[in-house]
């Protein structure tokens, strides 16, 4: 039975409504019970009598206190339940296969959608469903088992950055199985072939329920480079209101932290699916973009990777002789100019001036000696990754460099002099370029026939000549060769740059080999051909909410299926890494078209917010309770029991009890008052998560631990202070304790660039994630991905869980164990050197000298240290004595803490111990 | 276990409160100063009054010869007259004096039995004779006499409301009544007049709890005497306020009459109020008889 949104499970209980009017006429005939006094003036009170008789009856107020008491415990007897489960959901027994997308276009709505996983799973669990879970980005067959193993393991699912493609769909309804079962599709919105036959698989088993977000989806395509412009454009699933959307371009500072560098806002008209707009950026910053991202989308789809195809290019041009004035086409350079002028930076000027700016390409037209600093310069700038291109002409001919032996910047050694074909003093036809062999990066281009060169240095035949060249003549003689020179390399054209010696830099083909020798990089995408027999090696890789994530061991892709497969879990998003250059892998690519999913009439499909049965008995009979309260206090003020003054006395102390706690008086504190405080004594500080309580704890935790170190050490800390990253000082505080909140602001570019000098000049951060699960490095808890999510950007070494022998253990207190509200063993400190080992006969190694920055744990150490201000405990640790002894530990591990950071390695100088005895004489 | 011990208990408890009782009352004598009861005029006594001329019929042997031999004249020396006065206390023992309407209050009984020990040492340190009514204690002098009041103070009466006690008041003696006076007025009326007719006089002190004054009484309530022999009950207590305190201010009235009538005081007490206050009061109405 249902009334409105509230159903009843037991509603022939509401009958008992009836009685309410007679209880109505009974209760009204009772009046309120005497109350007996001793009073020894009852002598005077003889034969008065009282005036009315109507206040025998209950007043009528009472009585429907009484009344509505009694009313809200039938009625909650009877089972209220909001909104009971909706008609669509047709069964509530027999197995459950839950359906998700879970690709990138789910990650905007994931939070609704886990919840209402949750709810789902929830539910099954109370009608004890076997429930069965499906990923179509990650299909495997379904395993039915209880909605509570489920329901564990939901926090840890995510998004994939990749949808199902028709092979995975096709799969994934060959996986079901024969059972019948109702299904529920947590869709993402989005139409893509193979669906149908997945939906019509499902429909064999059972009713289909469709669940998905009514607001559309909008993504980004890749950015491509237009006159100079970046072009953006973003995309939508359904065309309608016009609306306007921000992206934002991402990239490093010059300080290296990412932040937000322009942004641009695109338009959609009302009828369109695209909306593009032009974003125009200085080549500085444009060098320095490593994204764009629609903001507030939150899913992979809305964000767009950049690669080395957005960067202009820095190439510094340096001929060997004048250029002589008026004489352009003669110029070493001019040819190269024009080339290059479109799509890179030209930077000119003396070759020592221009290495300082590392530029990408240095190209060296006809220039045959090098100064030793010169040299050396260059050097150092090709092994870092530069790339050197060289050009031959009459100087290089005429000088001796590279002719008995190779020179480093010359890939091969040259002969003296050079030669002429088909000149007007010599024999034959001017050489064609023979075509480009496979390993050549040249291959795929086709040499036109009207090519021809005249004149080229030649290249000593050596062994190592032949894996050299890249480029040759018909008969077989060396045009272009290169070496490798550490992580960059020298190319040589054995011609001249300009038309001199061959009309190569009149055509075409040359603009296209520069391009593939990345001296000028405009192209978007290699083709196929160019990627045939490379793998590519992921470095970075998106996760379904559009974050970029390190690849780890991601095993590398094949040029071919790097082209042509669709994305997957062996082909992700991200970045990655070939052997010339770095390409960014976007989930859309620039065909893409969004296209709503659209569902058969008979399935039915709801939106994300489904409204969770409530039920309603617990809170109803708490009403009830609180009448019947109500009641007792009203009786009594009836018959005269209650007495005013202790009324008012126990509300106000009622109030004073419920009143919130009076603000931290150190907030008053100015920032330079605060720094003053701090610099005038040993201070302990805690961030300002802005949660007050947690706040509080950490205050009353470091003033538990000042106690402690007052009383049992030397070290006399005064009050701790609350420290706000953005306005105070920090070099003044030892110690700095970070309790992590999940909704704790992230620090803005300053406050990390002031953590990072703080961490670096010898402070200590103490993170507690305050959840006892910082085992795994947290990933799975609220906190511990906050948490890495604080310390992205902070400069932290390499650390490792706590070794038995750190110096930690022993600056004070022998400890084993850190143990403090919780008893987990994950404590992280910066690791050892890899050179520290044990020496035989000594307790511990000989570890660095330095104190460790940072110290994470989730042990909420700050709670078990928490005393008030008298000096009591605030918070229980454990249980009984052992409880105490747990707290003992946790403030030993406080003293130990403070110790480390004031004596730094103080006790590791033990090690020395035996050595100091031999140097005294014995 | 013998009915003794029970009884025996019982006394040691009675008998712990009892110098209590006597030290609490010391103390509140203690703060009030006196003489003796000088008669301002030369007869019987030990202090000296004056010395005047002698006079015609005056006996020789009167005659002070170390202040004659000063001068020519003879003289007398003159004592002052000094008398000693019989007062009879008698202090309410009822059950309607065990009562206290708050903590912070003594019961009306323990301040009666304070108030007529500390009168009694005042007026035993005033060279008076002092005695209890109604506990066959007449009036005698000295400490014994004190102890021997606290002790039969310590009676407690069973009876809902006490009646004023004349036998053992010495004629023309002075008396003390300590009592709320809530019971019957008649007794009352026949005690007063039975004592005015021996001639004595003295005060009568009514001792009352705040909450008889003010009745701060709401609802319905069934009103018991402390002894439990009387009932009343009202359905709500807060309308009989106002008619109670005019039956408390007419017997107020009635007593004041009496007292004027008889050629007695008539003080009114509340426990909230210091006893120190109460004892002053009452020694300055027992010394002002003297001076009438």
């Amino acid at each position: 039975m249902t009334l409105g949104a509230i159903g009843f499970t037991t509603p022939w209980l509401l009958a008992a409504l009836l009685v309410l009017p007679i209880l109505w006429i009974i209760l009204r005939a009772v009046p309120p019970a005497p109350i007996r006094r001793r009073f020894p003036g009852v002598a005077l009170l003889l034969g008065l009598k009282d005036d009315d008789t109507v206040s025998d009856r209950t007043p009528w107020w009472l009585l429907l206190l009484r009344m509505l008491a009694v009313a809200a415990a039938i009625v909650a007897l009877a089972g209220p339940i909001l909104n009971p489960r909706q008609t669509a959901e047709t069964q509530d027994s027999g197995p459950l296969l839950i359906v998700l997308d879970a690709s990138w276009a789910s990650a905007r709505d994931w939070p609704a959608k886990s919840e209402l996983l949750d709810a789902m799973l929830a539910e099954a669990g109370r009608d004890a469903r076997p429930v069965g879970m499906m990923r179509l980005s990650n299909a495997e067959p379904p395993v039915f088992q209880a909605a509570e193993a489920w329901r564990s393991r939901l926090s840890g699912m995510a998004p994939s950055a990749w949808a199902a493609s028709e092979t995975t769909m096709t799969d994934a309804a060959n996986m079901l199985g024969s059972d019948g079962f109702e299904t529920r599709w947590l869709s993402d919105g989005l139409d893509r072939t193979g669906r149908d036959v997945f939906l019509q698989a499902l429909e064999d088993r059972g009713p289909v329920t469709v669940y998905e977000s009514p607001v559309p989806i909008i993504a980004l395509k890749p950015a491509i480079v237009e006159d100079g412009d970046i072009r953006i454009t973003g995309l939508r699933a359904v065309a309608g209101t016009p609306r306007a959307v921000q992206v934002e371009a991402h990239g490093r500072d010059p300080s290296g932290i990412s932040r937000v560098l322009a942004d641009l806002t695109l338009q959609f008209q009302p009828g369109d699916l695209e909306a593009t707009g032009l974003l125009s950026l200085p080549s500085e910053l444009r060098a320095r973009l490593t994204r764009f991202e629609i903001a507030g989308q939150r899913h992979a789809g809305a964000v767009t990777l950049t690669d080395d195809s957005l960067k202009r290019r820095e190439v510094a041009l340096i001929a060997g002789r004048e250029d002589r004035e008026g004489l352009e086409l003669l110029s070493p350079l001019h040819y190269l100019e024009q080339a290059l002028e479109p799509t890179a930076d030209i930077l000119e000027g003396s070759l020592l001036d221009i290495l300082p700016a590392n530029p990408d390409v240095v190209v060296l037209a006809d220039v045959a000696t090098l100064s030793v600093a010169e040299e050396e310069a260059l050097l150092d700038w090709a092994n870092e990754g530069g790339m050197l291109l060289r050009f031959a002409g009459p100087r290089l001919a005429a000088s001796d460099v590279s002719r008995s032996s190779e020179s480093p910047l010359l890939p091969v050694r040259l002969r003296a002099g050079g030669r002429t074909v088909g000149g007007a003093m010599s024999w034959g036809e001017p050489k064609q370029l023979a075509p480009f062999s496979e390993n050549s990066p040249f291959f795929g281009l086709t040499p036109s026939p009207d090519i021809t060169v005249s004149a080229q240095v030649m290249a000593q035949p050596d062994p190592t000549l032949s894996e050299r060249v890249i480029a040759q003549l018909s008969d077989g003689t060396p045009l272009v060769t290169r070496k490798r020179i550490g992580a960059g390399q020298v190319v040589l054209f054995h011609i001249t740059a300009n038309a001199e010696w061959s009309t190569l830099p009149l055509s075409g083909v040359f603009v296209q080999m520069l391009e593939r020798l990345a001296v000028s990089s405009t192209l978007a995408l290699p083709d196929l051909s160019e990627l045939q027999g490379t793998t590519w090696q992921p470095v970075q890789v998106l996760n379904g909410f559009g974050a970029l994530n390190d690849a780890g061991t991601l095993p590398g892709v094949d040029g071919e299926n790097f082209l042509q497969d669709p994305l997957g879990p062996e082909l992700r998003p991200g970045i990655y890494e070939g052997p010339d250059r770095r390409l960014a892998l976007n989930v859309l690519d620039t065909e893409t078209v969004l296209q709503p999913a659209t569902w058969p009439a008979d399935v039915p499909v709801l939106g994300l917010e489904r409204a969770p049965e409530t039920p309603l008995g617990g809170w109803l009979l708490a009403a009830a309770l609180a009448l019947l309260m109500a009641d007792i206090v009203a009786s009594l003020a009836l018959s005269g029991r209650l007495i005013p003054a202790r009324a008012t006395l126990s509300a106000i102390l009622l109030t004073v009890m419920l009143a919130p706690q009076s603000a931290d008086a150190q907030s008053d504190l100015t920032a330079e008052e605060k720094t003053l405080l701090a610099a005038s004594e040993v201070v302990l500080g805690h961030i300002l998560t802005g949660d007050p309580q947690l706040d509080q704890t950490a205050q009353a935790g470091l003033r538990g631990l000042g106690e402690t170190l007052y009383f049992r050490t030397s070290v006399e800390p005064d009050t701790p202070v609350g420290i706000d990253l953005e306005t105070d000082e920090l070099s003044v505080y030892a110690l700095l304790y970070w309790p992590i909140t999940p909704n704790q602001p992230i620090p803005s570019a300053e406050a990390y660039a002031k953590l990072n000098t703080y961490l670096r000049t010898g402070g200590m951060i103490l993170f507690d994630t305050r959840d006892a699960n910082v085992a795994g490095f947290g990933a799975s808890s609220p906190n511990g991905q906050k948490l890495q999510r604080l310390a992205a950007s902070l400069d932290v070494p390499p650390l490792e869980p706590i070794p038995q022998d750190h110096v930690l253990t022993r600056t004070f207190y022998l400890l084993q164990d850190f143990p403090g509200r919780h008893t987990g063993r994950g404590v992280w400190v910066e690791a050892a050197p890899p050179d520290a080992e044990q020496v035989e006969g000594m307790p511990f190694r000989n570890l660095n000298d330095n104190v460790t920055p940072v110290v994470i744990g989730g042990n909420d150490w700050a709670a078990a240290w928490a005393t008030d201000a008298s000096g009591n405990s605030m918070f229980p640790v454990g249980r009984g004595f052992a409880g105490e002894r747990q707290r003992e530990l946790a403030y030993r591990f406080g003293v130990n803490l403070v110790m480390h950071v004031l004596t730094g390695n103080y006790k590791s100088d033990q090690v020395h111990v035996p050595a100091l005895l031999d140097r005294l004489g014995q | 276990m013998s009915p003794i011990a029970p009884l025996r208990a019982q006394a040691e408890t009675e008998a712990a409160r009892f110098p209590a009782l006597l030290a609490r009352a010391e103390h509140l004598a203690g703060t009030v100063l006196l003489g003796e009861h000088g008669r301002k005029r030369s007869g019987m006594g030990d202090d000296f009054w004056q010395y005047r001329p002698v006079q015609a019929g005056d006996e020789l042997r009167h005659i002070d010869w170390r202040r004659s031999a000063k001068s020519d004249g003879q003289f007398l020396r003159q004592r002052e007259w000094q008398i000693a006065q019989s007062v009879t206390l008698w202090v309410d023992g009822a059950a309607s004096m065990r009562f206290s309407s708050d903590d912070a209050v003594p019961e009306k009984s323990d301040r009666a039995r304070l108030l007529a020990l500390a009168m009694a040492i005042l007026l035993n340190r005033g060279g008076e004779r002092v005695g209890l009514s109604g506990a066959n204690l007449p009036p005698r002098r000295g400490e014994a006499q004190v102890e021997r009041i606290s002790m039969a103070l310590m009676h407690e009466d069973s009876a809902d409301y006490g009646a004023p006690e004349t036998t053992g008041m010495l004629s023309h003696g002075r008396g003390i009544f300590l009592s709320d006076f809530l019971g019957e007025l008649d007794p009352v009326k026949k005690a007063l007049t039975s004592a005015a007719d021996r001639g004595v006089r003295g005060v009568l002190y009514q001792i009352l709890d705040p909450a008889e004054e003010s009745f701060p009484y709401r609802g319905r309530t069934i009103f018991e005497s402390v002894g439990g022999t009387l009932a009343h009950e009202t359905l709500k207590a807060s309308e009989l306020r106002d008619r109670y305190l005019a039956r408390l201010a007419t017997r107020k009235d009635e007593l004041q009459a009496l007292c004027t009538a008889t050629g007695w005081q008539y003080g009114l007490h509340h426990t909230s109020q210091s006893a120190q206050s109460a004892v002053l009061w009452l020694y300055n109405a027992i010394d002002g008889e003297h001076h009438r």
